[in-house]
């Protein structure tokens, strides 16, 4: 941009991510489809099976979200996110995360319906509930909490010392221990799904079923992505990317997780304090 | 100006093709796009209910046969193809609903319009920008796989209606109804991303001096609209994600033989549905509000109260959403609080129609194209406003519901409400587009053929509605053949003003005479899009333009010694009154 200008505001040159992002996102949902639907027809000349079309698909999308934020980051470095473009920056995030809340409301919603008003009760229906293992919501999920909470915790103390000025140290172990925890959840609710399945649980098969598999395993997504954040947080702290007043990633980073524990809040005492006790009686 | 002007072209021609329209970071050209990708899907999904209005000219089926569709009848046996039928409304449905209205409107015109009505260089995220146009043409293209591909009935596409009710789309066999819901993925994921985009954009770059109740009003709709979208697309797209567990992985969401409940999905679709038709909406509202200030040569009346009434509809839209399903067995008391909280909508709406029709009351109307295609716009708006009052109603709507007076109501304010206001915009800023103006003439006549047209194709509708005749069936009983075949003699007439349109498009694209003025219509186009020059310059505000560019006070003054130093028309009656 050789000629003036005198705002702050972040001009960007033509790129080619957003349109392989979208081929990408086009090929990994035909993938899926032929994936699921054991072979896609293409002009009965032959046809799509298996999951490697997909599989292609969701590698692109990685690369792209790869590429992109790659380039968005050494653009932070060369100066083009001035004071208003970090505002916008933050406001984006915010109503990124504005949105997920929506989105988790509709499992939220599809999980109190028939926890409320449970089908049986209806006139004329011959629904019977199944009986199974009531999971003990002081037990694993319990722990599970204290995880995320003391993870959240040490994002905090990361923060702090970020903000602060304290050593770099503390930034990355804080960090660090967060993402550990991450892992740790992960790796419990993996074993906390193969224990519940173990014990009779279906997947999918009854609303319950159906709602919690899929509430929790969002949930768990979301916590993986997360932690993949946190972590490309700790090795850009590492790098020294961030500094007192500049650290938009490192926010986002930080919103995201908490947003992550307060959903995982919700589903504890809903779902498992609660919900558990309405369903397995 | 004129440097940045000249300047603009020389970037113009840095810029190869692909460079320019592939990776576009420019929300004007971003904009473009959206507007010829829409005026393609639209022509698509205007043709299926073409063919779908042929079939129903007459009772019996004569065109859509197993033994082959036909576009003439003929003497050979004709066994009734209704999956084809069913496929061509559900595709009518989600191509409306999902690719057209919303990408013409908040896509094109907001992507356009918003930045450069606030002053602003850019959007906030130029590179998502064209994320989101590029998902929204993925979406586009697995909603013609869906088509295409094997569905119910061993035939391809599916006929399940652009609600996707369960069961019947958990039931419908084949993979064409997994490309559909794949389809509104993408397309939702596009949206909530612009919707983030123009919400930070609106909030982020406004110029200076310009507090949040100077945005002018179709900035303030595409704000609004957007928060719609972000707040109600995601619970959609867990609804349909639902949908797809359900079918391919055996859950039980919305089955009752395990506990699921179909008339859940019911309330989590409309949850988003209802906030859904105000999004169509509201981007329209913006631009009527422009158009009819500038051809009555006045400010806008009442401008706070229109911007707090399309807040006010924008807020309510998420609490009506029953008012869709009263006939499914909901408690008297759920009927009564929805049938309550959606007449309160007629409160907002009332004030911007009487807001239009006050601002021009006095002044010196002058009837250019655009001008009658808002005028158009408030009288088909308003008459399907008032059958929606109709249909609020729990009771009357035991009668009503499923019928073609529901077809006739949200065809109303739809095909003649956000259309009418699409093409209001399009004829008031095509000049300011193109630098090229279309001839007087083709506009008017396009309009007249087309409000006739359209009317003849709806209003007949009412009265099938009220003789009983069901939505959604591809043959009708012989009481009902006298108001079809004028319905679809009108369809024919929209049909042939649509073709007229397109031709009017290319004629002034190549042939209209150049626009020379930054506005070509008068100072009561007073908005900063017009201060640039047309068409704008590859880069606009690099130079953020100055509070006395905007800030005209083209409104009404505030108080009565404001009053006395303006040339409003009306201030010698008011001053004489007080």
């Amino acid at each position: 941009m050789a000629h003036a200008k005198d705002h702050d505001y972040h001009i960007l040159n033509p790129s080619i991510w957003p349109l392989l992002g979208a081929v990408a996102g086009f090929v990994m949902l035909f993938g899926a489809v032929a994936w699921m639907a054991d072979g896609v027809p293409i002009f009965g000349l032959f046809s799509i099976t298996g999951p490697w079309l997909f599989l292609i698909g969701f590698v692109a999308v990685l690369y792209t979200m790869f590429g992109w934020w790659r380039e968005v980051v050494i653009e932070s470095h060369v100066g083009d996110h001035t004071g208003v473009v970090r505002i916008g920056l933050r406001y984006g995030f915010i109503l990124f995360i504005m949105s997920e809340v929506m989105f988790f409301v509709a499992w939220f919603w599809t999980f109190f319906k028939p926890a409320l008003y449970p089908m049986n009760e209806y006139a004329g229906s011959e629904y019977v509930p199944p009986e199974f293992y009531a999971v003990d919501a002081f037990h694993l999920p319990l722990i599970n909490t204290l995880i995320l909470l003391l993870s959240g915790c040490a994002v905090t103390w990361a923060h702090h010392a970020l903000v602060h000025g304290g050593p770099r140290k503390d930034i990355k172990n804080g960090l660090l221990i967060a993402v550990v925890l991450g892992l740790l959840f992960t790796g419990i609710q993996a074993y906390e799904y193969s224990y519940l399945l173990y014990k009779g649980w279906a997947f999918g098969e009854d609303a319950f079923f159906s709602a919690f598999f899929m509430a929790t395993g969002f949930h768990g997504a979301h916590v993986i992505i997360g932690t993949i954040f946190l972590f490309v947080c700790y090795l850009r702290a590492a790098r020294g990317d961030f500094t007192a007043e500049k650290h938009v990633g490192f926010e986002a980073a930080a919103w995201y997780w908490h947003f992550v524990d307060v959903v995982w809040l919700f589903l504890f005492f809903a779902v498992y304090v609660w919900g558990v006790s309405v369903f397995a009686g | 100006m004129a440097d940045a002007a000249i300047h603009g072209h020389d970037h113009h021609d840095e810029r190869s093709f692909f460079t320019r329209w592939f990776m576009s970071t420019n929300h004007k050209d971003i904009g473009i796009l959206y507007l010829i990708f829409s005026a393609l899907a639209g022509f698509i999904s205007v043709a299926f209910t073409v063919y779908m209005r042929l079939e129903l000219m007459e009772p019996g089926v004569q065109y859509m046969c197993l033994e082959g569709a036909r576009m003439f009848a003929s003497g050979d046996v004709c066994t009734p193809n209704g999956h084809l039928w069913n496929v061509l409304i559900t595709g009518h449905g989600i191509l409306m609903m999902f690719f057209v209205v919303i990408p013409a409107l908040f896509g094109g015109f907001g992507n356009y319009f918003m930045p450069l009505q606030i002053g602003a260089p850019d959007m906030a995220f130029p590179r998502m920008n064209n994320l989101s146009f590029w998902l929204y043409v993925a979406g586009t293209t697995l909603a013609v796989c869906s088509v295409i591909m094997p569905g119910g009935n061993g035939l391809p596409g599916s006929g399940v209606g652009w609600v996707l009710y369960p069961p019947l789309s958990v039931r419908e066999a084949g993979m064409s109804m997994d490309f559909a819901i794949f389809a509104v993925h993408l397309s939702g994921a596009s949206s909530i991303l612009g919707a983030i985009n123009m919400i930070t954009t609106f909030l982020n770059m406004r110029a200076p001096g310009m507090t949040l109740f100077k945005v002018p009003l179709f900035s303030w709709s595409i704000f609004v609209t957007a928060w719609l979208i972000l707040l109600s697309l995601p619970v959609l797209a867990g609804a349909i994600t639902m949908l797809l567990m359900d079918r391919n992985f055996g859950f039980a969401f919305f089955d009752p033989a395990g506990g699921g409940d179909p008339v859940l999905y019911q309330h989590i679709l409309w949850f988003f549905g209802h906030p859904e038709v105000y999004i169509v909406i509201l981007p329209g509202f913006g631009i009527i509000s422009h158009v009819i200030a500038t051809f009555s040569k006045k400010p806008v009346f009442g401008y706070l109260p229109m911007v707090w009434a399309l807040i006010a509809i924008g807020a309510l839209g998420f609490v009506v959403w029953a008012h869709h399903m009263y006939t499914v067995g909901m408690t008297l008391n759920q009927q009564a609080y929805f049938m309550l909280a959606t007449m309160v909508i007629a409160v907002p709406t009332g004030v911007k129609i009487f807001s239009w029709i006050a601002t021009m009351w006095g002044g010196s109307v002058e009837f250019k194209t655009p001008m009658l295609w808002a005028f158009g716009f408030l009288f088909l708006f308003t008459v399907g406003g008032v059958t929606g009052i109709v249909l609020s109603q729990a009771a009357v709507d035991r009668y009503y519901h499923d019928t073609y007076y529901v077809v006739a109501h949200f065809h109303y304010v739809m095909s003649l409400g956000a259309v009418f206001a699409i093409f209001a915009g399009i004829y008031f800023y095509f000049p300011k587009i193109t630098g090229r103006m279309y001839p007087e003439w083709a506009g008017k006549l396009h309009f007249w053929a087309f409000f006739i047209g359209a009317n003849l194709t709806f209003f007949p509708q009412h009265f099938l509605g009220r003789q009983g005749m069901p939505r959604r069936y591809i043959d009708y009983p012989e009481a009902f053949a006298y108001w079809n075949a004028w319905s679809s003699w009108g369809a024919f007439l929209s049909f042939a003003s649509f073709l007229f349109f397109f031709g009017v498009i290319a004629y002034s694209l190549r042939k209209g005479p150049r626009v020379t003025a930054n506005n070509p219509w008068n100072e009561y186009a007073d908005t900063l899009e017009w201060t640039l020059p047309s068409p704008p310059p590859e880069h606009t505000f690099e130079i953020l333009p100055k509070q006395e560019d905007w800030d005209k006070s083209h409104r009404y003054p505030d108080t009565i010694e404001e009053w006395a130093g303006t040339d409003h028309p009306r201030d010698a009656q008011f001053e004489s009154k007080t």
